[in-house]
């Protein structure tokens, strides 16, 4: 089947979509090939996840042996609750402060970035070409080259140590406004007019019709902004500063300059940090792939 | 612009512009209205993207360590201590020969994985998955796992264990510069994060290529394989490797989580932004200093994003959404 199937894809094949490439007129070897090489490629793409696993499930006696081996016989599944007890760092801490930061992270960017998105696409005003240039500029700097400068303000604001300091100055993301703006200059005018029609106005067409007609989207953006949100370090470590107010990533982060290393806390902790991620991952992933085609090439 | 109204209500109907135009009448609610759309996201713009780079550039004037509101203006001062800073121009070479490696082999392997997973006829969504998934893993937590166990210097790391197999010693893989075994380390993490990514772009880029491409080449008798790929595939992929190129070097220069946590004990192997880090944050907190390196990086970077400005075509995304 497998063998057979580029050359007898060919003539049934659906015109665009798939487009199957028919190279190589579809020889058993090539096609054994093919799947061979990626799967090696594949297997090696999971070795981490296999070494997380192993590793958070396994006694350090068993990580550090003379043999490596290669699953624990006697898994340890009361390595689970290990992190939670560990004195030195208080991860349960630090992941409650991950998801806070995360979700608000993310309500809050979609939110104020596709409201001005909207604005800027749709509310026709005669300098809305400048104070679209305004918000292109921004794009031009990374917010990760300005952390200085943004540590400077937000110190002075009184903000470390806060959430508001961990979570308001990256909502104001130019790229994702940008973004929106490019989207909706592509929703149907047909249905706002609609509204129009009913008698609401620009907000009132905004919430009842706007938006739960472009959930796909908004789901695609928020699916990027949360993963960005839950993985990002650099940020929660400059503003950090007290354990207390630690994200998940720096809390890994501190495992790694440890004195005293315990090989299997250190991995589940890594595990347990990972799995939000794995799930987002495994159920949104069409609006994850979708976010990314969108998100990527950008201009 | 004298019929700015109508000009401004046009505009992004293309025109079907019929509707606005006949709320013209109350112009200023529709001021009001865009004014509250964008208002929250501006203002937010203004003071936390706007006010700290210019805050910066006052700063960096300044003698300002320990302080954010100094008083001794020492002119430029602070470039020049930057510039002449030995660590801080090492900075740079070190992302300049990151870059180097990291542009090319991330380019190369994601595409090499869109080929494949294209041509794949069963299991391809599965496959596509899992070269994705790394995508879902944070940084700190990959340089974690590449510094305790597959890259640990120690007997039991995982690279070890397999040189062992192969009668080869280990190796002190983050240990010292000479040999410098921790370009292998960085580039590795960086590449298993991120070559997922880019082969979602260019499995999105190979399904716009259309078939009737390859069906005319066949016609003309290319040989299916090399002369295909180079001849039909890869000009086809232009724009979308060219964007990769880019966003691939925009990423390499705000590298800092792997670097920061996979040589957090070392002075050497430190790009740009760990060494401002360390600058500003560390135990000087010279901010004067520190603003006029933020400086220095923001206008390099700058460059960069002009130049692909100029490359890609600036207003070209905006066109073609």
């Amino acid at each position: 089947m497998t063998a057979t199937a580029p050359g007898a894809g060919k003539p049934q094949a659906p015109p665009k979509d798939r487009g199957p490439r028919r190279v190589r007129g579809g020889s058993v070897i090539g096609s054994a090939g093919l799947y061979a090489a990626t799967g090696v490629a594949a297997l090696l793409f999971l070795v981490p996840f296999y070494l997380i696993v192993r590793n958070a499930l396994s006694t350090d006696a068993q990580i550090t042996g003379e043999e490596w081996a290669f699953f624990p016989t006697d898994v340890q599944w009361a390595n689970v609750t290990e992190p939670f007890e560990d004195p030195t760092v208080d991860f349960a801490r630090s992941l409650w402060n991950s998801a806070v930061v995360g979700v608000l992270h993310t309500v809050g960017t979609l939110l104020v970035c596709s409201l001005a998105g909207y604005g800027l696409a749709r509310i026709p005003y005669r300098h809305a070409n400048k104070v679209f240039h305004a918000v292109l500029v921004t794009l031009m700097v990374p917010t990760a080259v300005t952390f200085v400068p943004s540590f400077v303000l937000v110190s002075s604001l009184g903000w470390v140590d806060s959430y508001r300091g961990l979570i308001v100055p990256g909502l104001f993301s130019g790229f994702t406004c940008f973004l929106f703006r490019q989207y909706f200059l592509g929703f149907p005018r047909e249905l706002e007019e609609a509204a129009r029609v009913d008698g609401l106005g620009y907000g009132g067409a905004y919430w009842r019709v706007v938006v739960p007609n472009s959930l796909n989207f908004f789901a695609a953006i928020a699916t990027i902004t949360f993963i960005g949100g839950w993985n990002s370090f650099l940020w929660p470590l400059v503003i950090g500063q007290d354990p207390s107010a630690w994200t998940v990533q720096v809390a890994l982060s501190s495992y790694m300059t440890n004195q005293t290393v315990n090989f299997h806390l250190v991995f589940m902790a890594t595990a347990i940090s990972i799995l939000p991620l794995v799930c987002v991952f495994l159920f949104l992933q069409r609006w994850l792939v979708q976010g990314v085609a969108q998100t990527g090439i950008k201009g | 612009m004298p019929t700015t109204t109508a000009r401004g209500a046009a505009r992004p109907a293309s025109g079907k512009a019929s509707p606005p135009r006949s709320r013209r009448g109350p112009g200023a609610r529709r001021t009001l209205a865009f004014w509250l759309f964008t208002g929250p996201f501006l203002t937010g713009l203004l003071v936390f993207v706007y006010v700290p780079i210019l805050w910066s550039a006052w700063l960096s004037f300044f003698e300002a360590r320990f302080t954010v509101t100094p008083s001794e203006f020492v002119g430029l001062e602070n470039y020049r201590t930057m510039l002449t800073d030995d660590e801080f121009t090492g900075s740079l070479v070190t992302f300049t020969v990151f870059a180097a490696i990291i542009v090319p082999t991330t380019w190369a392997l994601s595409l090499a994985l869109a080929l494949a997973v294209n041509r794949l006829r069963f299991l391809r969504a599965f496959f596509r998955s899992v070269f994705f998934l790394p995508t879902a893993v944070s940084y700190v937590a990959a340089s974690l796992i590449w510094k305790m166990s597959v890259f640990n210097g120690v007997r039991f790391g995982l690279a070890n264990t397999v040189l062992g197999w192969f009668g080869v010693d280990g190796i002190a893989w983050l240990a010292s510069p000479d040999p410098p075994w921790y370009w292998l380390v960085i580039v590795t993490v960086r590449l298993w994060l991120q070559a997922g990514f880019y082969m979602i772009l260019f499995l999105a880029a190979l399904q716009n290529i259309p078939p009737e491409l390859y069906e005319a080449a066949a016609v003309d008798g290319a040989r299916p394989g090399w002369q295909t790929f180079r001849y039909i595939t890869l000009p086809q992929l232009r724009a979308t490797s060219t964007a990769v190129v880019l966003l691939l070097l925009v990423a390499a220069y705000q590298a800092f989580d792997e670097f920061f946590n996979l040589l957090s004990k070392t002075t050497w192997g430190r790009p740009p932004l760990v060494e401002l880090y360390h600058k500003a944050l560390g135990d000087s907190q010279d901010y004067g200093a520190g603003s006029a390196g933020a400086l220095v990086l923001t206008l390099l970077i700058c460059l960069v994003t002009l130049l692909q400005g100029r490359i890609m075509g600036f207003g070209r995304a905006e066109g073609a959404k």
